[in-house]
């Protein structure tokens, strides 16, 4: 890593102390500290509005209005993969994946990459040819690739079906354990932070409301009463009552009573505005 | 526990209940409907687009066969075709059909140039597009044709005052659409070669060109158009070649018969070009699965 030379292995991956970002005179992310190991996978939760997108922008390099910090020390080589597979559609599938890489033998390496993700034979494919799953694998491939430090990802599996995420679960594990590099994965989904990360870091308010380490054994099967107790804290964390397993109910959540029910995962109901200031109260107590 | 089971699988298992309701309740099949208007256009007739030239071909042969249109207006289809074998045996007209195309041809390929890049600037540099921008707009309202006497008095009644007019015709449309289609790139893709830490040249290559590509090409539909019109008009000033050179030399003889051959010839030349631009469309734009020409 550029910035420790000495080369301990417990120099951080990402050291981030005192940011702030203010978007119009308004606190996104309030003086938030965090620290992330090489190699260590990091699910960062939190509600809509919470700063998470933010967060992971700045560290991505793209955010360029970065209010303060203390220190912010991020990896040279950072790769990201967004919500969107971002495919650029006038490039075949294996370019996509070959795009920027220096030297030669781009395309031979996109191609090992492609193979890794289980798209090997599908190089000379349009990405518009490919169904939004493989979409995202591509993007997959195109960020490790890149053999990233650290692998930036925000909310990459929001826009899949259930069964295409669970496989997708599957093969960022598979990926990280062969890569190894450090991860910080946006999420909204209590399970899929809980499946993936080795820390769950919850953010509310732009602060960082609790940081908890996930100490499960290998497959982590929602049904263990571990699992169990790990995911009511998230969910309480987040502000729902995990008894009523998201449902809406109007003294459980306040604000005006949302009709927005209905398949969508318990934890990525937006609260009502009002309500947030008193629920950070309760997240932050939690956390002292 | 069985409420995280139900929880994690609910996306599945509410859908199926979901679909019915959307059709309003529990509701009897609509009676199929009977007395329905048809408001479209209906079905397409194969040939559709023949029927209107074969009629206004049918109208001028009889009308010229039956003498009912004076030759010295009009001359009749036949004679037309005559005179086009015979144009073609002395090969004159090959000769002025290359002096056009040449003169078009270069002011295709100038204003081309010059629009793509003007548009490359503009789209790239808010300095660009503020220096470029509102000159090209102020030209677009001013036809190029009105600028002849202009041109003329500045580069002489020679070829590059032909050519000049031609480039000056195909630049804006070239220009317009293709800045269109750079300012339209998404703005993700700007993040995402960013992310990749592509080069400013990288960039360029990859993500805008192929990006403003469509606009381009469209533009390069309405450019091609644009030559011909200006090519018609800067042959009738004081041109010794070329197709409206013929046709002019063809008024003062009063042989409208060399008029129409002329006008045939426009019209194909026209036609071709297009359909050319349109096959180089498809070629490039391969990667869109859903094109609409």
């Amino acid at each position: 890593m550029a910035t420790h030379p000495g080369g301990l292995t417990a120099a951080p991956a990402v050291r981030i102390a005192s940011l702030v970002r203010e978007f119009a005179g308004r606190r996104v992310l309030d003086a938030l500290d965090l620290e992330i190991a090489p190699d260590e996978f990091v699910a960062l939760i939190g509600r809509s509005g919470s700063g998470k997108s933010t967060l992971l922008r700045v560290l991505a390099g793209i955010d360029r209005e970065v209010t303060g910090y203390a220190e912010l020390t991020a990896p040279e080589n950072v790769s990201v993969v967004f919500q969107d597979a971002r495919l650029l559609p006038w490039k075949r599938v294996v370019d996509n994946v070959a795009l920027g890489l220096p030297g030669p033998g781009a395309t031979e390496r996109a191609g090992t990459a492609l193979a890794e993700v289980g798209l090997a034979g599908r190089e000379a494919a349009w990405p518009v040819e490919l169904s939004g799953g493989e979409q995202q694998r591509v993007a997959l491939a195109r960020s490790l690739v890149r053999e990233p430090e650290l692998l930036l990802a925000d909310e990459p599996f929001g826009a899949l079906d259930a069964l295409t995420r669970l496989r997708m679960h599957a093969l960022l594990r598979r990926l990280c354990a062969r890569h190894r590099p450090a991860v910080l994965l946006v999420t909204h989904d209590v399970d899929e932070a809980i499946a993936l990360a080795d820390r769950v870091v919850v953010l509310d308010g732009g602060r960082i409301a609790a940081d908890l380490r996930v100490e499960l054994p290998a497959p982590r099967r929602p049904g263990t009463a571990s699992y169990a107790a790990l995911r009511d804290r998230l969910l309480t964390l987040l502000g729902l009552d995990p008894a009523l397993d998201g449902l809406p109910e109007e003294d459980a959540l306040p604000g005006p009573a949302d009709g927005r029910g209905g398949p969508a995962g318990p934890s990525d109901r937006a609260p009502a505005p009002e309500s947030r200031e008193n629920r950070t109260e309760r997240a932050n107590g939690e956390r002292a | 526990m069985s409420t995280e089971v139900s929880g994690r699988a609910a996306p599945a298992v509410e859908a199926g209940p979901e679909r019915p309701r959307s059709g309003g309740g529990p509701r009897p099949a609509p009676p199929r409907r009977r007395r329905g208007r048809r408001l479209g256009p209906g079905r397409p007739i194969p040939f559709a687009w023949a029927i209107g030239p074969l009629l206004l071909l049918a109208v001028w042969s009889v009308g010229s066969a039956a003498g009912w249109i004076d030759e010295r207006n009009l001359s009749a289809p036949w004679d037309v075709l005559a005179t086009a074998r015979e144009l073609i045996e002395d090969g004159r007209l090959q000769e002025h059909l290359a002096a056009s195309t040449e003169r078009a041809l270069t002011g295709l390929a100038f204003g081309v140039g010059v629009g793509l890049l003007l548009a490359v600037v503009a789209g790239l540099s808010r300095l660009g597009e503020g220096v470029i921008d509102g000159p090209v707009q102020i030209k677009r309202s001013i036809p190029s044709l009105a600028l002849i006497p202009l041109l003329i008095l500045w580069f002489g009644i020679g070829e590059s005052m032909k050519v000049i007019t031609i480039t000056l015709g195909v630049l804006v449309p070239v220009y317009i659409h293709t800045h269109h289609g750079l300012r339209s790139i998404d703005s993700r893709y700007v993040e995402l070669a960013e992310t990749l830490r592509l080069s400013r040249r990288g960039f360029l290559r990859h993500v805008v060109l192929p990006g403003a590509l469509p606009g381009f090409l469209l533009g390069l539909r309405f450019a091609v158009t644009s030559a011909w019109l200006s090519l018609v008009v800067v042959e009738q000033v004081n041109a010794t070649s070329g197709i409206g050179y013929m046709m002019e030399l063809a008024r003062t003889y009063g042989q409208t018969d060399v008029i129409l051959v002329g006008l045939v010839v426009y019209g194909l030349l026209g036609l071709l070009s297009d359909g050319l631009v349109r096959l180089a469309q498809r070629k490039a734009l391969s990667w869109r699965r859903t094109l609409a020409d």
